[in-house]
This record gives structure tokens, sequence and C-alpha cells, in this order.
């Protein structure tokens, strides 16, 4: 204290040295990028070059654009394409989270069924797994329910069965469990091994426990990576010609494109409408995301290092914050977290 | 305390190893009902693990561990034991309340819905029953106004008194307390100490693994001094911290004192 005032203050308020006034706002001179704000002006030069080249060249036939845009049969298309993104999305969802939990357990047939599992899907190109749903009713004429090595329950042939749209689903959906299992087996350990543990000791069983308290707090590491799955889903739709299936929007396009010889506006149209779509997922995504960081989500800004939302949209970083999370300042001689394998970002496609 | 003891745990020559690993070696001791049990050691001498296998997430390789006369973790026909089902296990754990060190909290929930899960889903008591029992826990442990709160918006005592009352609310007649204040700041170990005082003064019967010399001498009808797996040495917590008879138990308290 280099001038003590007054008793009370120098007692009471001995952090601020000088003066009751708080001190006023700093004015400095703002530091300048010239060099920045030019590079800036001459890409901006170049971008409305080419927006405007391109709303002036004949190739994009704009005016063929305009009168696909909202063609029925290319709304129609978008919806199919919607349905079979959301359809086997779900679908993968549950054979994910089945997936996961046999790859987790302790069970070695379990185990090994879904490494084998996703040894195949994961292995092999999409498209061919596609072509081979196609040829199922030649690989399987009937379809049988029974115990094997008996005769069948029920029995019915395949093409009557299972159309081409329910085929293009199951050919995606089982291709996407694959990916989806590994996101959702990170997101399973990358909960804290204390909470399993504490609601064990509270008398919780194995099922209330996944379902109540490890699978919700797992959503947060799950939910951005599927959110991406999502819109990656969307444009591998445009494979299911290999099935082959072909009302969905690219090959619907293709269709019509071919009659009126005109694929580049065409291309472009069906682009918009996945692009739109996209959109509005990433905009689910983004309120999904919020509604699961709940409590977690709200960490303790004070302890924990990085925002809030930056370790969302991270994301597939984020494994090793979470426990942490919950827990206060440092433990000394204990690792507070687990190594987080993170073995869902091989993304080999 | 009371004059006729009935045995809560009771321990008898208890052995635990992990693969090769022999962390506890023929452990026999006894907890009498309302009765406070510290129990001490060095790192790595197996407190943590004792405590769990009190509570079966842990299974013990030999020897007798009964609750409450009911041997934990098993069923026995004859001379032969029988594997409980995990259902049968559950139903045991929910009689035995456990406060971890770091707490484990559930982090998607607040602290009301914290306390109050496990009454309705393992007990299925009714939620407005819950709830009401939940505030009063809260209550309780000097929380009646953080039911709201989410974990991470909770000092970490403030946590540790949750997580108290989220044990309680089983209503459990055997609590274990893992180092609970270790995690702790100093100046907040003192609120968590004070509600497991007053839960010993109210007769819970407790085993308290802790380096909280003070809170044993105070609390504690025994104390057990645990190192490498064995229990070295055992008695009124006054006399042993205050007369230590074995060489590892004075090198011991003389680093924690
Ligand atoms: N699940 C496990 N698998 C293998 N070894 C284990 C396991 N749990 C504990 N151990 C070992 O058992 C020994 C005793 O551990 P325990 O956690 O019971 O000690 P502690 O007395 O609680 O120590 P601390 O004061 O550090 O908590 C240690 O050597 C530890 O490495
Ligand atoms: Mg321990």
């Amino acid at each position: 204290m280099t001038s003590p005032s007054s008793d009370a203050r120098a007692t009471g308020n001995s952090l601020s040295p000088d003066g009751d006034t708080p001190a006023p706002a700093i004015k400095a001179v703002r530091l300048r990028h010239p060099w920045r704000n030019l590079i800036a002006v001459i890409i901006l030069i170049y971008v409305v070059a080419f927006v405007w080249d391109a709303a002036n060249r004949k190739a994009f036939q704009w005016e063929i654009f305009g009168k696909y845009l909202f063609d029925q049969r290319i709304s129609q298309a978008a919806l199919v394409t919607l349905e079979l993104t959301v359809y086997s999305m779900l679908i993968a969802i549950v054979l994910a989270l089945i997936l996961a939990v046999m790859r987790l357990s302790s069970n070695p047939v379990f185990k090994s069924i879904s490494w084998v599992y996703l040894w195949i899907f994961r292995g092999t190109p999409v498209y061919v797994q596609l072509v081979f749903w196609g040829l199922l009713s030649v690989i399987y004429p009937t379809l049988s329910i029974g115990l094997p090595f008996l005769p069948p329950i029920v029995s019915f042939p395949t093409g009557d069965a299972l159309s081409l749209f329910s085929l293009a689903i199951i050919g995606l959906a089982l291709n996407e469990a694959a990916y989806l299992a590994e996101i959702v087996r990170a997101g399973i350990l990358s909960v804290d091994r204390g909470q399993e543990e504490a609601a064990t000791a509270l008398g919780m069983s194995w099922s209330q426990t996944m379902w109540r308290i490890v699978i919700p707090q797992s959503m947060r590491i799950i939910i951005p990576p599927t959110g991406n799955e999502v819109i990656s889903m969307l444009k591998t739709t445009s494979l299911v010609t290999a099935v082959p299936f072909s009302f969905d929007l690219f090959t619907r396009s293709r269709d019509i494109s071919a009659e009126t010889f005109t694929p580049i506006p065409l291309l472009l149209v069906a682009s918009a409408w996945y692009l739109a779509i996209t959109s509005v997922l990433m905009v689910g995504q983004y309120f999904l995301e919020k509604r699961f960081a709940r409590g977690i989500g709200a960490a303790r800004s004070d302890k924990t290092v990085g925002t809030v939302t930056g370790a969302i949209i991270v994301g597939a970083n984020q494994a090793t914050v979470v426990p942490g999370a919950a827990t206060p300042g440092p433990q000394p001689g204990k690792k507070p977290d687990r190594p987080s394998d993170r073995s869902g970002d091989e993304d080999p496609r | 305390m009371s004059e006729n003891k009935v045995p809560m745990v009771e321990s008898a020559r208890v052995s635990k190893s992990f693969g090769s690993n022999q962390v506890l070696k023929s452990i026999s001791l006894t907890v009498n009902r309302g009765e406070v049990l510290c129990l001490v050691g060095p790192s790595g001498s197996g407190k943590s693990t004792f405590l769990r296998c009190i509570n079966h997430l842990e299974t013990v390789d030999a020897g007798r561990l009964r609750v409450d006369g009911t041997l934990v973790g098993y069923r026995e026909k004859g001379d032969k034991l029988l594997e409980l089902h995990p259902k049968e296990a559950a139903l045991q754990r929910r009689e035995i309340g456990m406060v971890f060190q770091r707490f484990n909290l559930f982090p998607h929930m607040t602290a009301l819905e914290n306390v109050i899960e496990a009454p309705i889903r393992v007990n299925r008591v009714p939620k407005a029953d819950a709830i009401r029992r939940a505030n009063e826990l809260l209550a309780r442990v000097g929380l009646a106004d953080k039911g709201n709160a989410y974990p991470a918006h909770l000092s970490g005592g403030q946590q540790q008194r949750v997580a108290i009352a989220r044990a309680l609310a089983m209503d459990p007649k055997l609590m274990l307390f893992d180092e609970p204040t270790s995690a702790l700041d100093p100046e907040l170990v003192g609120e968590v100490l004070d509600v497991m005082k007053q839960l010993a003064k109210d007769g819970m019967t407790m085993i308290v693994v802790t380096h909280e010399m003070g809170f044993a001498r105070e609390v504690a009808d025994s104390l057990v001094f645990m190192d490498g797996g064995v229990v070295v040495e055992a008695g009124d917590p006054r006399e042993v911290l205050s007369n230590p008879r074995h060489e590892r138990t004075k090198a011991f308290l003389s680093k924690v004192l």
C-alpha cells in the first residue's frame, strides 16, 4: 500500500490502490489492416464477376432451371429422397445402438458378431451393397420365417414382400448402421465410468443405467457427428439407382433431362433441392444439440476451458471434457478422464 | 454405542485379487448398527476396494461378507454358494448408500432430479411423494433452495451434499463414504463433514474412508488402519490416533496429522 489515505479503505479495499473512481475506458487508435482489406476487396470482385457470369451464361439455361425447380415430379422426388433419408436413418440408429451395446458387452459372441458386421458393411462400397440388395430376389427367390433346418412356418416370394423402395432403405440403413455404431460407441465410452457406478450403487439395473444415465449423456457426443451422417445420407440416397430405384431426386432429374436434353439446368435443380433440405436439417440439428446440452452444456465457465458452444460444435474432440465438467478442480493422483479412443472418426468414405 | 449390539456389517477373512494383485488379504471386522467406522490407510491399501465389495460393485474371492445378516452377492445353499442374479444384487444395493470422492452426480439432471431418480425408477415411489421426500432431504443437507440447479452450477461441497441426499433418498440402512471430502477445496470440507456428523448423530450406520482425523476422532466409534490389504490396527479412534502401536500406523499418522 503506497498511500493509505484512510484506514477504512486500506483494510477494506486493499486491492485497488489508487482512487475510488473507476478508471476511464480505454480509447486507443484501432490497429489497421491495409493488406487484409485489399485482399478482401480483390476476392469480392472475383466473386461478383463469377456470379454475374453465371447468371448470364447460356449453358446454365436459367429459364429451364426456373421451369423445373417447382415441377411436380421434382418436388415429389425430393419428398421421396427425404423419406429414404429419414427411414433409413431411423432404422440405422436403432441398429447402431444395438451394435454398439453388443460391441461393449462382455459377451464374446455379441462382441464378434458386432465386429464382423462392421467389418463387412464398412469394408465394402455402399454402391456395391445396394446392387446386392437389388439382386436379393435373384439370390433368395423366397423368404421364409422359421427355425434353421426345419420346414418354414411362413414363406413368400421376395419380390412381392420387398419393394425396390424398401430394398433401397434396407441397403442404406444397414450400411449406415455400421458407421453410426462407432459413433454411438465412442459416445458411450465418453461418459465417465463413475456415472454407471453411481447408478448401480443406487440399485438401478443395467438397462435403467444405460437408458436413463449413460445414453442421455452420450447424446452430446453422438448428435453432432450423427447430424453430419444425416446430411451425408441425404446425398448417398442418390446412389439408390443401383438397386435400381428411380424415384429419388437425383435419378428423377436425370430421367427428365434424358427426355429434354437439358442436363445442366436439371442438375442445378437437384442441387438446389439438396441444399434446401440440408439447410433445414442443419437447423434441426442445432435445436437437438441445444436440448441435449442441458446441465452439462452450461458447464462452469469458471472452471473448464473453452466455451460451451465451441465444445459442442467441435463434438468429436469433446469426449474428454464431459466427465471433467461435472467434477471439481484438480484430483491429485487420479486421472480425471479416460483417454477417448475416438474410433468413429476413421470416416473412410 | 447401544447396549445390545447388532452387527450391520460383518467381514470374515475377506480377500480380493485383481489378477495376481491381491488387494485385500483376509480382512475381518465388524460394524454394529448405529456405529461409525473410519477406515484410513495409504493410497492403494485397498480401502475403496473393500467399500466396493460391501456394495457388491466388486466380488470377493474368499471369506464371507454379510450386511445385516445377509451374505453379499451370493446365496447360501447348503455348503454351496450361488451367485446372485443381477436383479437380486441390485435389490441388495438399494439398502446401501454410497458417496464417492468425485460425487458422480448425474450432470444432465437437476439436484432434485438426481435425488428422485432412484426412488422413482427402482423403488417405484409415486413422483409426488419422491419430490416431497427429496425436498426434505435437500433441506436436511442445507440445500433447500438448490433443487433446480444443475450439478455444474453447484460448488463441490454443495454437489457432495446433493450426493448424500441422493443416497439417503433410498432409505439405506448403511452408508459408505469413499473419501467424500478429498476432492474439495479446504474451505468446503467443513460443510460436508457437518452433514455427515449430523447423520451419525441420527443413528446412521456408516463406514467412512477419510483422511480427516479430526472427524474420526470426534465421530467414529472405531478406527481401522489398513495397509497393503491387511488390517494393521483397529480400535477406539482416540486410542489409535494418540497411541498407535504399530510402526506403520505411526509412520502413516505422522504424515497425515
Ligand atoms: N478394477 C481394478 N482392476 C485392477 N486393479 C485394481 C482395480 N481396482 C483397484 N485396483 C488395485 O487395487 C489396489 C487398491 O486399490 P484401492 O482403490 O482399493 O486403494 P485405496 O486404498 O482406495 O487407495 P486410494 O487412497 O488411492 O483411493 C491398487 O493397487 C489398485 O491399483
Ligand atoms: Mg480409494
